[in-house]
């Protein structure tokens, strides 16, 4: 009874030469296998620091941010081709092309150094200001754009990590911002701190409300949450619509356009950095939203109950968990922090009376957002800024370059685009896949065989 | 044929799933490959049977080195498979299922369905299958699917026949046919693999047998060889196969089940008007082939089932319409049948699937706040007394091996004050190892004093751990009879006999 000698001829072509589909992951994977082997009880005092190194650099590798960084770098290369295509220089140059082709080389440098650095000017630091304030403006902008897409996101990536697709931010923000703006310009009399929290409250519980009914209908009757929130996004919008139109609700007296009052200055977000910049409080509300959100995943015990249920819900229910009130419970939440991007709006954004396009598709960005963020609240905040960044610089582009902002808009979406399909990133940018050895697929036809067999 | 595997080697990335595996099977021997769950059986025979490429090696059928680029050319070389998991359509026929991938036709295209049925007719009556061509495979008992199965192979004239796991889904009578019918076609000289993780299987029929670990062959013996040569052989070291318990000291606490009827979702009552008693310091095991009722009885106990009547009182308490949180609360300790489904979530850390039963109070969880430094507490003392083997309590339980992740359930569902342990399939897809591990800590929750239930289709499970064994069919109670009943009669009951008669059977044979 003893191992037999299995090393046969067949070795001979596969020596020294490297494999070629070997990736800097093996070298870890070989060490979880080995570890996943080993006898000790706890941990493997072996692994080296090579081996640490090749983990840690695997676990960049084969991250969803690498992923993410990935697709925004893609993004913006062909967003390049389009601004290439619609630059007149460039089309004028290209016209003579075969006589002077430096010509267009040059055209397209311009085109596109130009179209990406105005973007940068309009959303980071204008290096071309005199004095401070206009220097450091862009930045103060591309937050103020951000403010209601982190919080927007945040609210589509909670419900996300509790397994719900919220596709209803347009209809939650309508509502907040409804609700908000009715306290605000409705309630007359209350001092401003007061005003303002009480108009907060109305536009975060609105928003609250309008995603818990989808999460109710969803737990009770296992109506499916994506139907559910889009025909409510509809009701939101035309109720809202309907709200503008009549006089004594939301409309703004003596006025015939669907259109409500201004906010009045008590129930306003007040500046955070001076009356210069149009950066209100809004934003600090959204990084405490980032925080919260942040502790309620990760340290409470209802975020438990939300990631257990997002991730396995029959695992959950056998657990003891309760599968419906984790749903309903997510959903509120999820729709308080839309509610707070609705209610930022109309609080700090746009004080001088909104009418039904007040969510300026920030509902929908949400959602782009959290995917880019890999629904986690950092990741949120992060993508809500580069999102903010390319609102606040796409109107630089445009005026500047003459490069349309809609080449923006394409950007954004090819990012999205980009980041639905992982492995797309993955082959171009050769990255390692984290499920690889999970799920083992047939390999394409491997010639070496042939080859052996031939020989 | 003789069938020859020459350095098989097969990787997934850095897995090396086969090492240099060298096989030899001769025409007229039965060849068993004997290996853990996770060896690399499987992957071996799915390179013999073209569904992967090897790395390095070769396949020779009669010294001709083959090529095989699919499954039909594997077919088409004289190899045939009996899959674990039936190749059939179930709404075919077994003449249509056995023409199926080589159908002759006639003019115009017509099938020749009555060739099929010759076929079907001449083979079944050489080996004395009784299998009718024209029934419906759906309506057959999963035995007989098996034998089309076996049909289907030896109609494409397949000289080396590899059954993958066979006896998983038989009854122990099933199982014996199925062997007898292994022995007649290796008499009439078919090369057979025969791949298992059962022991006693191995020693009746195999001829040679081959044992796999970790990808490599390990070593070769014969079927004289021991239960624990061949156990230590396929594990590395030497197991306990026996479970050491001594006789049950009762006490008056327990779970008492009566007139249970569990209805599923489509209507049909998988659970008939089940009635039975389990005392605290026993262990019942509920035996049968796989789904005759004991996953919705299991399911049932611990409030997972919508439809129920009758009533389950343990200690007195009434269970039935109570919710899950309430009846975990109440000391039931619940491992389910199907772990990664049921009784882990995959992404989670380890240390945060121990805590997942309880993350809604103390000790887990005060003022709404998760307490992560008594988690990670309990999770590295739980880890170091399961001896679950893993890099560090934050590694995703996904990535745990079979026995690991069963080990980490165990942890948590016995770390809580029991006063009920219910344990659906235990050791299902658990290397040998973690089997025997597994085994004393179930006898060890039982000699404390606590009401255990197992379920186990596993005959040699249910009898090694049970004081006494009910045995389930067709959602009915066949009896509940002691663990010492002998296994002919138990497998009889498995087909619905009643004890009285089995043992009647039993004692003329």
């Amino acid at each position: 009874m003893s191992a037999p000698e299995s090393n046969t001829a067949s070795s001979s072509g596969s020596g020294p030469e490297q494999e070629p589909g070997l990736d800097p992951g093996t070298a870890e994977e070989l060490e979880q296998e080995r570890a996943r082997e080993a006898t000790g009880p706890v941990g493997d005092a072996a692994v080296d620091t090579a081996g640490r190194l090749a983990k840690a650099l695997h676990q960049t590798m084969s991250s969803p941010w690498t992923v993410s960084v990935g697709a925004v770098l893609l993004a913006i290369a062909a967003g390049s081709i389009m601004i290439a295509f619609t630059n007149d220089g460039v089309q004028e140059a290209s016209a003579y092309f075969f006589a002077r082709p430096l010509d267009t080389f040059v055209a397209l440098g311009q085109a596109i150094g130009g179209a990406y650095s105005a973007l940068f000017r309009g959303s980071v630091v204008n290096l071309q200001a005199t004095d401070f304030v206009t220097a450091i403006r862009p930045l103060t902008e591309t937050l103020s754009y951000a403010t209601p897409l982190i919080a927007a996101g945040l609210g589509v990536a909670l419900a996300f990590r509790a397994g719900l697709f919220n596709i209803g931010g347009q209809g939650q923000m309508l509502v907040a911002a409804a609700a908000a703006g009715w306290v605000g310009f409705g309630v007359s009399g209350v001092p401003f701190p007061l005003h303002l929290l009480m108009a907060l409250v109305a536009g975060i519980a609105a928003g609250a409300l309008w995603a818990g009914l989808a999460g109710l209908l969803k737990a009770r009757t296992g109506a499916h949450e994506v139907i559910v929130t889009i025909m409510l996004n509809y009701v939101a919008f035309y109720l809202i619509a309907y709200l503008l139109a009549t006089p004594g609700l939301l409309q703004a007296p003596g006025s015939s356009n669907p259109k409500t009052p201004p906010t009045p200055e008590s129930a306003q977000l007040p500046p955070l950095l001076g009356d210069r910049f149009n950066l209100t409080w809004g934003f600090v509300l959204a990084l405490l939203a980032v925080v919260g959100v942040w502790w309620l995943l990760n340290r409470s015990s209802a975020g438990f109950s939300f990631r257990a249920v997002g991730e396995n819900p029959r695992a959950a229910r056998v657990a003891g968990i309760d599968t419906g009130r984790a749903t309903v419970s997510s959903m509120l939440v999820a729709g308080g922090l839309v509610g707070l991007a609705g209610a930022s709006q109309v609080l700090g954004g746009v004080t001088t009376g909104f009418s039904s396009d007040i969510d300026a598709g920030i509902g929908f960005d949400a959602i782009t957002v959290a995917l880019l963020g890999g629904s986690s609240p950092w990741g949120v905040l992060a993508a809500g800024i580069l999102f903010g960044a390319f609102k606040a610089g796409g109107t630089t582009m445009q005026a500047a370059e003459g490069v349309p902002s809609d080449i923006v808009l394409v950007v954004q979406s090819l990012i999205v685009l980009f980041i639905a399909a992982p492995p797309l990133i993955r082959a171009i940018f050769r990255l390692p896949d984290p499920n690889r050895r999970r799920a083992p697929k047939k390999k394409p036809k491997a010639t070496r065989n042939r080859k052996e067999a031939a020989a | 044929m003789r069938l020859e595997l020459r350095g098989i080697t097969k990787r997934f990335g850095a897995l090396v799933a086969n090492d240099h595996i060298d096989l030899v099977v001769q025409p007229g021997e039965i060849h068993s490959l004997l290996g853990e769950n996770g060896a690399g059986k499987s992957t071996l025979m799915n390179v013999l049977y073209g569904l992967y490429d090897a790395d390095e090696g070769e396949i020779l059928l009669d010294d001709v080195v083959q090529e095989f680029a699919g499954p039909g050319d594997a077919m088409a070389a004289g190899i045939g498979m009996v899959h674990q998991h039936f190749m059939l359509v179930p709404v075919f026929t077994v003449a249509e299922n056995v023409m199926l991938g080589h159908e002759q036709t006639r003019g115009g295209g017509r099938l020749d369905l009555e060739a099929a049925r010759a076929q079907v007719h001449e083979i079944s009556a050489r080996f004395g299958f009784h299998v009718d061509p024209d029934a419906v495979v759906e309506d057959l008992p999963v035995g007989v699917q098996q034998r089309v199965e076996i049909i289907k192979a030896l109609s494409r004239n397949a000289d080396v026949l590899v059954f993958d796991e066979p006896t998983a889904v038989l009854t122990p009578q099933e199982t014996d046919e199925l062997m007898a019918i292994m022995r007649q076609l290796r008499d009439e000289g078919s090369a057979i693999v025969f791949i298992t993780h059962k022991l006693r299987e191995v020693r009746e029929v195999a001829d040679r047998i081959t044992v796999i670990r970790h990808g490599k062959v390990v070593g070769e013996a014969l079927p004289t060889a021991s239960d624990a040569e061949l156990a230590s052989l396929m594990v590395g070291r030497s197991v306990e196969l026996r479970v050491h318990k001594d006789a049950p000291t009762l006490h008056d606490n327990g779970l008492k089940v009566r007139d249970l009827v569990v209805t599923s979702e489509s209507g049909t009552v998988v659970v008939d008007n089940v009635t039975f008693e389990v005392r605290g310091g026993e262990v019942l095991v509920i035996a049968g082939v796989q789904g005759n009722g004991q996953t919705e009885l299991t399911e049932a106990l611990l409030g997972l089932e919508p439809d129920v009547s009758g009533s389950i009182t343990l200690d007195g308490k009434e269970l039935v319409g109570r919710s899950v949180r309430h009846i975990l609360d109440e000391g039931v300790g619940f491992v389910p049948e199907d772990r990664t489904l049921d009784g882990l979530i995959g992404e989670f850390t380890i240390a945060e699937n121990l805590m997942l039963d309880r993350s809604d109070g103390p000790p887990f969880v005060k003022g709404g706040a998760l307490q992560l430094g008594y988690r990670d507490q309990f999770a590295e003392e739980k880890v170091a007394e399961f001896d679950v083997r893993t890099q560090g309590i934050t590694t995703p339980v996904g990535r745990l091996s079979g026995g690991n992740q069963q080990k980490v359930v165990l942890a948590r569902e016995l770390s809580r004050d029991l006063r009920l342990f219910v344990a659906a399939q235990p050791t299902r897809g658990v290397d040998v190892g973690s089997i025997e591990f597994i085994h004393k800590r179930i006898v060890a929750t039982r000699d404390a004093g606590v009401p255990v239930v197992v379920v186990s289709t596993e005959l040699d499970e249910a009898v090694a751990l049970a004081d006494r064994i009910m045995v389930m069919y067709r959602g009915t109670v066949v009896g509940v009879v002691p663990a010492d009943t002998p296994r002919d009669v138990l497998g009889l009951m498995m087909a619905g006999i009643s004890p009285e008669e089995a043992k009647g059977r039993g004692e003329v044979a």
